[in-house]
């Protein structure tokens, strides 16, 4: 009984600072130029079973040398034996990322932050507004809705990336429209091969008519993308606290210790990264701050 | 004469936590080996690099008896006063957060084995510390990175380990230096709890208040008085003195953090932005500042690696750096970081403000910057 009370929940120690748990590549998805999906399990057998995560948390991936990165887990909270991260190679401890290969073993600290409010939303309309590896943090959600798809009404997923080849998942945009999606794209710059929209992600508001007493915006990407997705939904009327993003800030711990991740009042690796617009709303403004 | 009246006194007295002594000043050296006794290593007030810093004390000669310190902006002299107090000189820019939150830990050491890593966790060694001479506003700057560090969803095991075994003997402040505005932020000149002795320097005696049990079995083993009334009045009287000598103040204090928030445009933050080093002295010298950063070194083969948390500090221009680019990149931007954390946002994150008027980061700051004026400053309405 008494080892019951010991076992992981969540694959954080708390008598050793920073210390991870051990995890291994089990498959690694190509999704983009310089963008893949690692999918890791751990070593241990108990945090195997225990570990569980919901939509829009992340975890701390250490690479021994190199450091750690907060990644946002990408893939079902309800197969939290699997974890997925979608990993773009971009700073110090994702080019190293970019090296390794299935059987290499990753450190996994996690999961933190706060979750998309799904189950506060239940019976409303969703639109996800995401820019390119944005969509990573918000991939669950679409996961969890279609795991209980009658619990939502219209779900409406906006997405854009700098050309077609730099959409993510975009294998999956078949299933998610069979399961009533709806899945409306855009791009920066076309090719030949491209027959759909080119503009940025809050234009493709123009294409919807929603219903605004019900609809709930959940948005993950650019600063600067979701300025105006917050613009576009506030112009429909949707309320401040009726709009969601996921904030991205420089992290090193998790746990509200380091510092780094402060915006204001808070701590976004534990009271965010996920926040209504209209706690954000006093300091979304203002210049490098 | 006076150990006699112990002896009689004593059969009359009990000790309780509150209870006030008098001790013979050189009883502060029985006090000291008998917690080198109790297993503490006792780090107290000494002369290093011609100002205060705190270090291991093991007999009453290594305090600074005599000297004063003189603060103003920018500026920190020790000289010889006209005195014999052990501890006449106020704080150089050490604070007792070295110990609790040392400024380098080691984390954690891996090690490749059968391709995967092997971690080896260091744990916290069985430091237990007593801190002889702790300032009134140095206790309040502990009891403040206690909210930080011990909080109910994690706990930091690095300090909580070291904060759980730490006495602290608190010495008030009689002789403010005019940097000091601790009576703004409530902090001092004056400690009434937290601490398990606090001390009060008169000529010829220290007057003692236990502020528990560990201090109670303390002065149990030593040489003490009750409290004469005249003692009592001397010490009273002094410390209005002291209370009247913090002349540095904040304006409203209760007030600044809403003032510092509605005023996050103001041009005062270029004004300030532009005689700022981003130096990083004053996140350094503040006994709160709590960020800190963490590093991997490596050996050549790559197979070994050894995991480190530093002090950091939000002046650094790698502190906001992330991959999409650098969130602070101006030191306006970053100056307006610290100040509106400190005295601002600090209150709704851990319950009250980040500053207990120390003055550190005033006399420490090459560019002579006031933290006083410049909050003070940023009331001012804009034309």
């Amino acid at each position: 009984m008494n080892s019951m009370l010991t076992e992981p929940t969540a694959a954080v120690k708390i008598d050793s600072l920073l210390a991870p748990y051990w995890a291994e590549i089990v498959e690694i998805v190509p999704e983009a130029e310089g963008i893949v999906t690692i999918w890791l399990r751990f070593l241990d057998q108990t945090l195997q079973e225990r570990y569980s995560f919901a939509a829009g948390q992340f975890n701390m991936l250490y690479l021994p040398g190199y450091g750690e990165a907060a990644i946002s887990i990408s893939s079902d909270p309800q197969r939290p034996e699997l974890i997925g991260h979608t990993i773009r190679f971009v700073g110090n401890v994702t080019r190293a990322v970019s090296r390794l290969q299935i059987g290499d073993t990753i450190g996994v600290r996690g999961p933190f932050g706060t979750a998309w409010p799904l189950e506060t939303y239940q019976g409303r309309d969703i639109v996800i507004a995401a820019g390119g590896i944005g969509l990573a943090s918000l991939r669950p959600v679409i996961y969890q809705i279609l795991n209980q798809r009658d619990l939502y009404g219209r779900v409406v997923l906006l997405y854009g990336a700098r050309t077609p080849s730099d959409l993510l998942y975009s294998t999956e945009f078949s299933t998610w429209e069979d399961n009533q999606v709806e899945v409306l794209t855009t791009v920066d710059r076309a090719d030949e091969s491209w027959l759909g929209q080119v503009g940025v992600v809050p234009m493709l508001f123009y294409r919807l008519r929603l219903d605004t007493d019900s609809t709930v915006v959940f948005s993950c990407g650019p600063e600067i993308m979701m300025r105006f997705v917050v613009f576009e939904g506030l112009a429909r009327r949707i309320p401040h606290h009726r709009i969601y993003l996921s904030l991205e800030r420089n992290m090193k711990c998790g746990q509200g210790f380091c510092g780094h991740c402060q915006y204001g009042p808070f701590f976004i690796c534990k009271d965010g990264p996920v926040y209504s617009f209209d706690q954000l709303e006093p300091f979304f403004n203002l210049e490098d701050f | 004469m006076h150990t006699h009246k112990v002896i009689e006194l004593m059969t009359e007295m009990n000790l309780t936590i509150g209870s006030k002594v008098s001790i013979q000043k050189s009883e502060l050296n029985h006090l000291i080996t008998l917690l080198r006794d109790f297993g503490y290593e006792t780090i107290g007030p000494k002369i290093h690099n011609q100002a205060i810093s705190y270090a291991v004390v093991e007999q009453l000669e290594d305090l600074p008896q005599g000297y004063s310190s003189e603060q103003e902006r920018g500026y920190y002299r020790l000289h010889k006063g006209n005195h014999n107090r052990y501890f006449g000189a106020a704080p150089g820019s050490d604070s007792w957060k070295k110990f609790l939150f040392p400024p380098r830990s080691t984390l954690f050491s891996a090690e490749r084995e059968n391709g995967g890593w092997n971690e080896t966790i260091n744990r916290e060694e069985n430091k237990k510390f007593a801190f002889m001479g702790v300032r009134p506003c140095d206790l309040s700057a502990i009891n403040i990175q206690d909210r930080v560090f011990i909080r109910e969803d994690y706990v930091d095991p690095i300090y909580s380990t070291r904060r759980a075994k730490a006495l602290i003997i608190v010495v008030n402040c009689l002789h403010p230096s005019s940097t000091c505005f601790c009576t703004s932020m409530g902090s001092g000149p004056q400690a009434t709890s937290g601490f398990d002795l606090s001390l009060t320097e008169l000529e010829d005696v220290f007057l003692v208040e236990i502020g528990s049990d560990a201090g109670i079995a303390l002065v149990q083993q030593i040489e003490w008085a009750p409290a004469s009334a005249n003692y009592l009045q001397i010490a009273s009287k002094k410390m209005e003195k002291s209370m009247q000598a913090v002349t540095r103040k904040i304006d409203d204090p209760q007030s600044v953090p809403e003032m510092l928030l509605a005023n996050l445009d103001h041009p005062h933050w270029d004004e300030v932005g532009s005689r700022c080093l981003s130096c990083t002295n004053c996140t350094l010298a503040c006994p709160t500042c709590f960020c800190w950063e963490v590093e991997d070194s490596t050996n050549l083969a790559g197979n070994r690696t050894q995991r480190t948390r530093a002090w950091d500090s939000c002046f650094n221009l790698s502190y906001a750096a992330q991959a999409g680019g650098n969130i602070r990149p101006t030191t306006r931007s970053r100056y307006r970081q610290w100040l509106t954390h400190k005295m601002g946002t600090w209150v709704e994150q851990f319950g009250e403000s980040g500053c207990v008027g120390c003055g550190r980061c005033i006399v420490w700051c090459p560019a002579k910057i006031d933290i006083t004026e410049e909050v003070n400053s940023l009331r001012e309405v804009t034309a």
